[in-house]
């Protein structure tokens, strides 16, 4: 009877295994997630779940342990390990002329918007180290319109912060960066903008003139302004949706009437919060018009 | 209803002329959503969803961030993004290329078997490199189903072929026997003693 007693629950909650499973490990990162906000202040428990995941992990097998809760427990008792995961969780993939046909699409159809305006200003929110904020002003310049503008670029991290304000670039991008600046529409040599100096490309200080480079915080902090642009380029997509919203929600109340909106290519204002209140310039470009 | 929720399927070199003819094998009605890297320049990429659109009764799909995943649909993963899935849906990252590529099959196949686990097939095809085959052994490892072209009439055989040394278990099949394979998976009801390759 015995033998009995202790077979009949195995079988009973075997099949139900791997369905708990995933469960466990979401209780995990959030509760991870969790603990991160409380003891250090990084809000990371409205991000896309996926990739936050997947930069979990990555991080527990870079540090040769096995499950989520192994790397919260080091997280929570070792700050060293909370900076190292701080970078993880911290994306700052950018590029000058990153998407050259949107540069291409913004000098067609946003420049001539912008020259009815006196005074222009700009939101880059997300500018992470700085390559696509340099980028909108060398075209800009070249339009005739920096001297009027005002680009004002945030992020959340003050370190690449730090970095975009020093305008200094890996040299060895500058081939790239000066192919993208082609196809984008750039109207003069791409080398007259920079000096190679300090083993890399110093890029022309003029051009951060009228950039004032600030912390912000997209999650946590409210708008500082009402812009006539603002760019938000591949930031959103690591945010989950609830998020998402919010953000569309600060950033409809941070733009003027007519206004411009303008995302990453493979983002979208679907189901998001003012969706209605905008219409799309220029499709595929995701360039959007706040009519409403 | 049917036991899986989910085919990622990645490829490389050749990729077009393989999905073009294992999705015109596939019915409209296909009962689950279809997700797929295939490396590409940056280029290339208003080409690809209209060439294979023009072959196949799904619907093709370039994704966005936060795409739904429907049935019936062949989510596409743009150029130069990473495509993860999450339940129910796609998100899209930037973040660095991983063993070269961006979009990484990897990545596609390890994130759709984190969410799904069995529920999830995995399908590698013609490529001319290894990505895709740490992706299969984690979709395996975690219970999925794993399938790999046959080497031998895939266009470019290095990428099946390294998918079927780390999954040894694959079935490995012609394009029109995985077409069959995939429809006669997801016919089978939930509670069928499906095998499991391990």
């Amino acid at each position: 009877m015995a033998v009995q007693v202790a077979e009949a629950p195995k079988s009973a909650i075997e099949p139900e295994r791997p369905s708990f499973k995933p469960d466990l490990e979401r209780i995990e990162i959030e509760l991870l997630l969790e603990g991160i906000f409380r003891h250090y202040g990084f809000d990371f428990r409205a991000y896309a779940y996926a990739s936050v995941r997947r930069r979990l992990w990555k991080r527990i097998e870079e540090e040769g342990l096995s499950s989520v809760s192994a790397l919260q427990e080091q997280v929570l008792h070792d700050p060293g390990m909370m900076e190292k995961l701080l970078l993880d969780l911290s994306i700052n993939v950018t590029a000058m002329f990153r998407d050259p046909n949107f540069y291409a699409t913004f000098r067609e159809h946003v420049v001539p918007l912008l020259r009815t305006y006196p005074f222009i200003r700009i939101w880059h929110a997300g500018c992470s180290t700085g390559e696509e904020v340099y980028s909108m002003a060398m075209l800009l310049r070249e339009e005739g319109l920096y001297d009027r503008a005002r680009i004002y670029a945030t992020d959340i991290n003050e370190v690449v912060l730090q970095r975009a304000k020093a305008g200094i670039f890996p040299l060895e991008r500058m081939q790239e960066y000066t192919d993208n600046y082609i196809r984008a529409g750039g109207k003069r040599s791409f080398s007259e903008y920079y000096t190679a100096k300090y083993g890399g490309a110093l890029f022309d200080q003029s051009l951060t003139k009228n950039v004032v480079f600030s912390q912000h915080n997209l999650v946590t902090d409210r708008s500082f302004s009402e812009f006539n642009v603002i760019l938000c380029r591949n930031v959103l997509i690591y945010f989950d949706k609830t998020l998402q919203s919010k953000v569309h929600g600060l950033f409809y109340n941070s733009l003027a009437m007519f206004g411009v909106l303008v995302l990453g290519s493979k983002e979208t204002l679907r189901f998001m919060s003012h969706e209605e209140s905008y219409q799309q310039i220029a499709p595929p470009e995701k360039i959007f018009r706040k009519v409403k | 209803m049917s036991a899986y929720s989910i085919v990622v399927i990645g490829t490389s070199w050749g990729g077009l002329a393989a999905l073009s003819k294992l999705f015109g094998a596939l019915p409209g009605d296909f009962p689950i959503p279809i997700a797929v890297v295939q490396h590409r320049s940056k280029e290339s990429e208003r080409l690809l969803p209209q060439l294979l659109q023009d072959v196949t009764d799904l619907k093709i799909c370039e994704m966005d961030d936060k795409d739904p995943l429907l049935p019936g649909t062949v989510h596409l993963a743009p150029a130069d993004y990473h495509a993860l899935i999450d339940e129910g849906m796609v998100t899209l990252t930037v973040e660095d290329p991983v063993r070269f590529s961006r979009p990484s099959i990897d990545l596609l196949f390890i994130s759709a078997a984190d969410t799904y686990r069995k529920g999830t097939i995995g399908i590698v095809l013609t490529g001319a490199n290894e990505d895709g085959s740490r992706g299969l052994q984690h979709l395996v490892k975690r219970g999925g189903f794993a399938i790999v072209q046959d080497p031998k009439n895939a266009e470019i055989p290095i990428m099946p072929s390294a998918a079927i040394k780390a999954v040894p278990s694959a079935e490995v099949l012609s394009l029109e026997g995985i077409a069959a394979r995939l429809i006669e998976l997801t016919l089978e009801p939930v509670h069928t003693g499906r095998r499991t390759p391990r």
